[in-house]
């Protein structure tokens, strides 16, 4: 780990003026959810946790707010070649790639892991354990979604698009009809963890195995700093000619 | 003292080969690689900075491979051509930020130090977005110094400055050199590289065309014939002045107006031609090059 590229990171997210764009949608699933606990007056919990936690909190902001988070501490500066300032350093490629990763796991834990945390308390506020349960399972998906994005924009040119190609329509489309897709997406790791740690839980996981989501997340996890160390020591500079 | 070497060394894209089989030994002073744009500089300053592995052939600092060897940039401070897109930073905390990372025992200290010698102390507070193209480069500069490197290799640092920061840039560089570093700098301008390049490389279409000190150099640029164009307030007149001039070699009135100057002698015609003109009391208005296109002089360079 080095403190400094770690800073400079942090600076580069939250530095410019697009930072609101990754506080929009954590907001957004808050405010939700505290609208539906309005209109409901008390009674959201039964009725609308699948469709606000499930699919818009795990499904739509975690994975997005990930992405956001992702391919703006690694992909801008490979893009525009400036990364070669943080790189024409002693300082060993892989902890180049690892300080700036650990950056984008935290702040993708704490704007959507916290986020799903908060607004599971606000739909249920008398199941702490639920909350809790969704927040862990959010965090460990949102850390194997930074890898999985690091190794997306690897094998590609654009970390974008891949990116929301994975989340929209691999696992948001694909998924739900083929269910066996469900041991090659994140997101149903991270569902079932959480329904692991709390029994009362369904986030139509599917039957994957506990111990499997643990162990795949961390493969996707090690396998995307690895990938993300190795671009940055094959970095080569080119010019405009 | 260090020293980069190059033992023929090549590098190629696909079919495509940008470098071919150069061989070059860069000591301390300051080493000026010119070539028309396209030749292949920044792609053999990538390689000597470690941001490209040759194809073919060594590039080795002090005997040991710049390739995959990230302790090279102890001694190493890189000037890319490319922005520092930290525009978030004041100029103060890039370079901090470029201290910090070489691991300096007093980071403030050298950050002052290199912020110094560039002349930036007062505006490095502001927010890199601010600066002018001259301030870029210099902050580019001081951030690429802060360590005190032994080698210094710049890509193109004079594209874009203004002449004032020029002159300024130059100096600075060639105090580098003095200092015993060994200085490269790349430009496809000729008159910048030999105002301050002891040593000139010439490269031309990836390969290694010229090698020598700045007059050898000098002496094929003047030999070589120039046309210029020149416009003024009497024609006729200039024309029949200038062929008295022992550097020029013909002139042709031109039918939209101006004077067509064959040159033998650019650097005595470039003292000559204003002191003819205000003697002569004859008002220039405009003084254009016509087969100044870089091949061209390159390409004489190379057949010479």
């Amino acid at each position: 780990m080095n403190g400094t590229i770690s800073r400079l990171a942090f600076q580069s997210l939250f530095g410019q003026k697009r930072w609101w764009v990754l506080v929009a949608l954590p907001l957004l699933l808050m405010g939700l959810c505290l609208l539906v606990q309005v209109l409901t007056s008390g009674d959201a919990a039964a009725t609308s946790f699948e469709p606000v936690i499930v699919v818009f909190g795990l499904g739509l902001v975690l994975p997005l707010v990930s992405l956001l988070v992702t391919t703006g501490v690694l992909g801008p500066e490979i893009d525009d070649g400036s990364i070669v300032y943080l790189l024409s350093k002693p300082v060993s490629r892989y902890v180049v790639a690892l300080s700036k990763l650990v950056v984008a796991v935290a702040v993708t834990v704490v704007l959507g892991a916290g986020s799903l945390f908060v607004a599971g308390l606000i739909l249920d506020p008398s199941q702490l354990g639920q909350a809790l349960a969704v927040a862990v399972g959010a965090a460990v998906a949102g850390t194997a979604y930074c890898a999985a994005f690091v190794m997306l924009s690897a094998i590609n040119r654009h970390g974008m698009i891949s990116g929301l190609i994975y989340v929209l329509v691999f696992e948001g489309l694909l998924a739900s009809w083929l269910s066996g897709l469900r041991f090659v997406s994140v997101s149903a790791f991270g569902r079932r963890i959480a329904e692991g740690l709390d029994d009362s839980l369904n986030l139509v996981a599917g039957n994957l195995p506990v111990t499997y989501a643990w162990l795949a997340s961390l493969v996707v996890i090690v396998a995307g700093c690895y990938v993300a160390g190795r671009r940055l020591s094959r970095f080569q500079l080119r010019g405009d000619e | 003292m260090s020293v980069l070497e190059l033992a023929n060394t090549s590098r190629w894209y696909g079919n495509v080969v940008a470098v071919n089989d150069v061989s070059m030994q860069i000591g301390p002073g300051v080493t000026g690689l010119l070539g028309p744009n396209g030749a292949g500089k920044t792609t053999l300053i990538a390689m000597m900075s470690g941001f490209l592995a040759p194809s073919a052939g060594t590039v080795l600092l002090d005997g040991t491979p710049v390739w995959g060897n990230v302790s090279v940039y102890r001694a190493i401070g890189l000037v890319p051509e490319r922005e520092a897109s930290f525009g978030y930073l004041s100029g103060r905390q890039f370079v901090r930020a470029n201290a910090e990372l070489h691991k300096l025992s007093s980071p403030g200290e050298a950050t002052e130090r290199a912020l110094g010698i560039v002349d930036l102390v007062e505006p490095a507070g502001r927010l890199i977005s601010t600066y002018s193209k001259g301030m870029r480069q210099r902050i580019k500069l001081a951030a690429a110094l802060v360590h005190d490197p032994a080698v210094l290799l710049l890509d193109e640092p004079f594209n874009g400055v203004d002449p004032r920061q020029r002159m300024h840039l130059m100096e600075l560089l060639t105090r580098m050199g003095a200092e015993g570093r060994t200085v490269l700098f790349s430009s496809h301008i000729l008159e910048e590289v030999e105002q301050i390049a002891r040593h000139i490389e010439v490269i031309v279409s990836g390969r290694h065309a010229a090698s020598g000190d700045f007059g050898a150099i000098r002496r094929l640029m003047t030999d070589r014939p120039n046309v210029y164009l020149v416009r003024s307030s009497d024609d006729r007149r200039l024309a029949t002045v200038l062929m008295a001039a022992e550097s020029v070699a013909g002139v042709q009135l031109e039918p939209r107006g101006g004077v067509q100057v064959q040159v033998t002698d650019f650097g005595e015609f470039a003292v000559a031609l204003p002191r003819l003109a205000r003697d002569h009391r004859i008002s220039l208005r405009e003084v254009t090059p016509t087969d100044e296109s870089l091949e061209s002089v390159f390409a004489y360079l190379v057949s010479a």
